[in-house]
């Protein structure tokens, strides 16, 4: 791609990237696996693998993604599921049957299940 | 520099800005102990790595203690070097460094002359309050540096002097913490890396890990052994060094009294070298001249410039820093060697003695020499030209076990005829003596005149790197001069370059050439007694009636009598070598 | 603030949201802003002032003025000057920089830039172990990236500033955390420091003038130009602002990577965040600031944490590990496993820290043996002091900090080990006693025959008796009775 120039160029490329964005978070389902030196040592490539698996077995039009650190060492691998026009939604301790469950309940069936970590802290945007 | 005002032990004082703590208040004569620190004034040798913390000092509004040898004074600074807060930490340093330290004082190298011992004394330390583990590490012998590591403290004076001063790199810290030590990579032998046996680690130690490699009992046992006849020759340097060990004030020339020491020490001929200095000025000499009209006459295979070979530790650096430049150097043995290959060769005869009867003992102020002696091409069917070199340190010894008074020992003469030598002979033991000597013959043969004056003095002093330039009848002569091995490094790259500008170059490995040398009484940083030493060589050379190498009549009876021409066919297979290609165990050669 | 929501997420805000192998997500979320804004202003002198007034401190433990160390590498004229990461990060139990560094390279990559730009350096070097290679992957993903958009190499944004980064791999020994052994480390030297002055932004890299900061510090600097230093001043008590990372474990019930600001208590920390201790069982102390920091009890659980108030507790903040630890912990042998780091990860070249911490360690191991008598005790404390006075950098000025910390707090506890030979935490091996109740042993021998020495002797059907000389502690005979006639005392 070309060289950003100069701060309006910045500006102007963040805007394009904001309005894509938006518009696959209105159609898809955002899935973020932590996938940080912790989440890969707790399994989370074949939770990332799994997920990945059968929502495309069911058909689900996702976007799936890898992300560092969420901070929730202790239940790791953890998976950020974002449905479009709700809140995100994390969950911790995933294995691959879990990973089934959060598909085939929540992303499906909009079922709550057990293992949703709360989000404790507050983020430089609000 | 402006100066600043600042308070040490309730002392109000004045320094030059950029002044250390430590230098600040010894120039007050508040003595605070030191043991890494070590400083060769106008040497360029500082080792201060500020690890050892021995002369650590309280400063008000600090809050930990500061070492006073690294630590520069600021205006104002209220400076406390003995109250409870540092006695106590500076004993607790003391007493860990020796809890960690073998207590074998009574049989180590260097018990009387050891720096930690010396602490230890001061501080009157009678029990340690910490037991535990000691390190250990595998000792070390080459052929003439022993390394016995359990007694290093880790000053990295050694590291310093191998890697900054020679760049030689043979020495550094190796692994870490408690078994951190001074070694060869991989903890490997001296013997398996470009070490050039310059023996400077040794000279700067200030505990036992490094010593010289001791042949005083094979020396006491070829004298005792009836069917050998014992030669002994005596580096030029020795005599100006060898009073220091008898309480004699640096720079004392006793080569008379050494003389007649080395006669009641049952050697049955007392030579000089001296003598084969002047031999060795003869072959360079001419060698010299001979590279030089063939320059002169356009031709352009001739190697310039000239490199001197006196320096085993030299001639070993070169061999594995810059083997391409081999051709370079003069083909001429050192003093040593010729003494050697001429005993052997022609005074063994001359007294009825078959080669393997004579033993051909040297003292030198050196520890390359050891190594030198050992080389396969300075023997013949195996036996050595030199069969052993002991340093002015371990003849001290045989002296002192031998219940002579050195002192009160009359002045005795060398015998005839190794023994007799020129000024140009001595001058060969400081730094930029043997070109002097050289030119001092090369002028006269050269131009068929006198010398206008024999004293060279352009090429004299303690300089890293000198030059000078000597007027030849009108042929002006480039000569460079470096000693430490650094020094020679950049003349050697700048040969390598194709800019050098020289015409002969002397190089000497250690500080001050051999009056500084590996094997010398040593010096604990004080280079007054360099300066003293360097002195009297030139002083010894004035007291000489002769002082020109080809003046030498000894020498020139040798020529009409047995070698013939210098650099002739004799001169050539006896008193001329060659030079190798070296390289340590872990090099690649990378032209295969 | 939302009393449920004791964390701000500031140098983790990236962590966990994008992908840190795309930069378009770094960029929505203003990614390169501050690097643009602070290059179209152009002038160096105001962007060292911002983060001057921000009150931003190194997050590697040190707790230097950032500003104040960029003013200081600014003003030192060069033809060369560098701008160095250090991203060696070492404490046992810490994992602050390695997360960012995988979770959010880019924005480490562009306060460099900005780093760079203020102190007139055009060469960026992250000195970054070698045992993260998944950091180090995706850093150069990065790196290549921000090349590709233009952030990083020659005329960045279309200004006149050119600044290209550079990864160096560190062995993985601790002393080269401290910054003048990074960077001996980087030139290639044994990784050993040396006395300062000269500082690194007097005589650094290569004897340039130089400035070294950690991952976490770098982390912050976008955020305070993109939202304002007032607003970054405005988190944190007087002389700490903003928030620390903290690598939260030990024997706590949500392990984790937290960000908290500075002036929360370590209560909120281990009961809220952290959601009190494992098994219900009772806080002892918690360990802040690594092998250099110390064991702060009960007493300072409402000790607001900042950089001054951990030292003046007697610990320090350190990088950010903190180590929680419950009743069943002896502090005798904590000090011991902590010491033990640092002997091993000691450089050798100072004598108090080389020679002067296997001595610490060593009287450790009496007393822990139930050799030690109350004149070690004695000892301990001097050697520490003087070590604390004496050693050449950092690492050794403050390796005895776990001992003089638990002997500070703790004392009972060392006293009960020597004078009357017994560990209150119950965990020492050796001052351990396993007996038997000759009123409940019916001599059935299973004891006799798992013992691996040969302690316990006995007549069958009697009460037999162990040997407490030969016994080595095990347990066999205890798990093998089946009458509870052996008691461990």
């Amino acid at each position: 791609m070309d060289k950003i120039k100069s701060l309006a160029d910045l500006q102007a490329k963040k805007e394009s990237l904001l309005a894509t964005m938006a518009q696959t978070n209105e159609q898809d389902v955002q899935i973020k696996v932590a996938m940080a030196t912790c989440g890969i040592a707790a399994g989370a490539k074949e939770v990332m693998d799994t997920m990945s698996d059968i929502c495309e077995a069911k058909g689900v039009k996702t976007n799936i993604s890898q992300t560092g650190c969420m901070g929730y060492c202790y239940a790791e691998p953890t998976v950020e599921i974002k449905k479009p026009g709700k809140e995100p939604i994390v969950f911790g301790y995933v294995n691959a049957a879990k990973a089934k469950e959060i598909v085939e309940k929540y992303i499906l069936n909009d079922e709550i299940i057990e293992g949703v970590i709360p989000q404790n802290y507050q983020s430089i945007d609000n | 520099m402006e100066n600043i005002k600042l308070t040490i032990d309730n002392k109000e004082i004045e320094v030059a800005a950029g002044t250390t703590i430590l230098k600040a208040a010894r120039l007050h004569n508040i003595e605070i102990p030191t043991l890494c620190y070590f400083d060769l004034k106008g040497m360029d040798i500082t080792n201060k790595p500020g690890s050892c913390r021995i002369c650590t000092v309280e400063i008000e509004g600090r809050k930990n203690l500061a070492p006073a040898c690294i630590t520069e004074c600021m205006p104002g600074m209220i400076v406390r070097t003995n109250n409870i807060r540092v006695l106590n930490a500076r004993r607790s340093v003391l007493e860990l460094l020796l809890s960690d330290h073998p207590t074998d004082c009574l049989i180590c190298p260097k018990s009387g002359n050891c720096e930690l011992q010396a602490l230890a004394v001061r501080f009157g330390i009678r029990e340690l309050p910490y037991q535990g583990e000691k390190s250990s590490h595998k000792r070390d012998k080459s052929p003439a540096i022993l390394r016995d590591m359990d007694k290093c403290v880790m000053c990295r004076r050694c590291e310093m002097m191998c890697n900054k001063f020679q760049t030689v790199g043979a020495l550094s810290a190796v692994n870490r913490g408690f078994n951190a030590v001074v070694a060869p990579a991989f903890e490997d032998s001296l013997s398996q890396t470009a070490c050039t046996f310059c023996g400077q680690c040794v000279a700067v130690c200030p505990v036992g890990a490094l010593s010289e490699v001791n042949h005083t009992a094979s020396v006491i046992r070829a004298i005792n052994d009836p069917k050998k006849t014992v030669v002994v020759q005596t580096a030029p340097a020795v005599r100006v060094a060898i009073g220091e060990e008898f309480r004699m004030k640096p720079g004392t020339i006793a080569t008379g009294q050494m003389s007649a020491a080395l006669r009641r020490l049952g050697f049955d001929y007392v030579f000089d070298t001296d003598w084969s200095a002047d031999l060795t000025i003869m072959e360079e000499g001419t060698e010299l001249l001979g590279r030089l009209n063939k320059y002169l006459a356009g031709d352009k295979e001739v190697k310039m410039p000239l490199l001197t070979s006196c320096c085993p530790a030299w001639v070993k650096f070169f061999e594995h820093q810059f083997p391409d430049l081999k051709d370079i150097p003069s083909t001429a043995k050192s003093p040593q060697q010729m003494f050697g290959a001429i005993a052997k060769n022609y005074f063994a005869q001359k007294i009825g003695v078959k080669r393997e009867d004579l033993i051909v003992v040297s003292v030198m102020p050196c520890l390359a020499k050891k190594y030198e002696l050992s080389r396969d091409e300075f023997k013949t069917d195996n036996n050595p030209d030199v069969d052993f070199s002991i340093t002015t340190r371990e003849l001290a010894a045989l002296i002192k076990q031998a219940n002579i008074d050195f002192s009160s020992l009359p002045e005795e003469d060398f015998d005839s005829p190794l023994g007799e030598s020129t000024g140009a002979g001595v001058i060969f033991g400081t730094t930029g003596g043997v070109i002097e000597a050289a030119v001092r013959t090369a002028y006269e043969i050269h131009t068929g005149k006198p010398c206008p004056s024999i004293d060279f003095t352009e090429l004299r002093g303690l300089e890293g790197i000198r030059s000078a330039t000597i007027d030849f009848d009108g042929l002006p002569i480039n000569i460079g001069i470096a000693h430490g091995l650094s020094n020679a490094r950049k003349l050697l790259e700048e040969i390598r370059e194709g800019k050098s500008q020289f015409h002969a170059i002397e190089i000497m490995a250690c500080p001050g050439g051999c009056i500084n040398g590996g094997g010398q009484p040593l010096n604990h940083g004080d280079s007054r007694i360099i300066q003293a030493r360097w002195e009297a060589i030139y002083k010894a050379d004035k007291d000489k009636p002769i002082r020109k190498s080809h003046e030498n009549k000894s020498v020139q009876q040798l020529y009409k009598e047995f070698l013939g021409e210098p650099c002739g066919e004799k001169a050539h297979h006896l008193l001329h070598t060659h030079y190798f290609k070296r390289k340590t165990e872990f090099e690649v050669d990378l032209d295969k | 603030m939302d009393v449920n929501k004791k964390q701000l997420r500031i140098a983790l805000r990236n962590c966990g949201f994008i992908d840190p192998e795309n930069i378009d997500q770094y960029i929505v979320r203003d990614g390169y802003m501050a690097l643009a804004n602070v290059l179209m202003q152009n002038n160096p002198q105001a962007a060292i002032e911002v983060v001057k007034k921000s009150g931003l401190r190194g997050r590697g433990g040190g707790g230097f003025p950032t500003g104040l160390k960029w003013e200081l590498a600014s003003k030192n004229p060069s033809d060369q000057k560098y701008m160095i990461c250090n991203a060696d990060e070492g404490d046992p139990g810490a994992f602050m920089d390695r997360s960012i560094l995988e979770g959010d390279p880019h924005s480490v990559i562009e306060a460099m830039a900005i780093g760079g730009f203020c102190i007139g350096a055009t060469k960026g070097l992250i000195y970054i172990r070698a045992e993260y290679p998944l950091a180090i992957k995706r850093l150069e993903i990065a790196i290549a990236q921000a090349r590709e958009y233009g952030f990083l190499g020659q005329k960045i944004l279309g200004s006149d500033f050119d600044f290209d980064l550079e990864l160096r791999y560190g062995a993985g020994a601790f002393v080269c955390g401290e910054e003048t052994a990074l960077i001996h480390s980087m030139e290639g030297m044994r990784g050993e420091p040396t006395f300062k002055p000269p500082f690194p932004a007097q005589e650094g890299y290569l004897k340039k003038p130089s400035n070294v900061n950690n991952v976490e510090t770098f982390a912050n600097i976008p955020v305070i130009f993109n939202k304002g230093w007032e607003w970054f001043s405005s988190i944190g008590t007087e002389k700490s602002k903003g928030t620390k990372v903290f690598a939260l474990a030990g024997q706590i019930n949500n392990v984790g990577l937290i960000e908290v600001p500075m002036g929360i208590t370590l209560r909120e920390v281990i009961f809220e965040i952290g959601g009190g201790i494992k098994g219900g069982k009772q806080f002892k102390a918690v360990q802040t600031g690594g092998p250099s920091g110390g064991c702060l009890t009960e007493a300072f659980l409402d000790t607001p944490i900042d950089y001054d108030n951990l030292i003046a507790a007697g610990s320090m903040m350190g990088s950010g590990g903190m180590i929680v630890m419950d009743e069943t912990s002896c502090m005798p042998a904590v000090a011991r496993f902590y010491l033990d780091f640092t002997v091993e990860e000691s450089c050798g070249k100072c004598t108090p820290c080389r020679i002067g911490n296997k001595r610490l360690c060593e009287i450790l191991d009496k007393i822990i043996e139930g050799k030690g008598t109350m004149d070690d005790l004695t000892i301990l404390k001097n050697l520490s002091q003087v070590i604390k006075d004496t050693a050449l950098c950092g690492l050794g000025q403050t390796s005895p900090n776990p001992i003089l910390s638990t002997i500070d707090h703790f004392w009972d506890e060392y006293v009960a080990h020597v004078t009357n030979k017994k560990c209150p935490a119950g965990q020492c091996k050796s001052m351990k006693q396993y007996i038997i109740d000759a009123e409940q042993c019916i001599g059935c021998t299973a004891c006799a025959r798992a013992c691996p020495v040969g302690a316990i002797k006995g007549e069958k059907k009697n009460p037999h008796s162990i040997n407490q000389d030969l016994c080595i502690k095990c347990g066999a005979c205890y798990e093998k009775c089946k009458f509870n006639a052996i008691s461990i005392i």
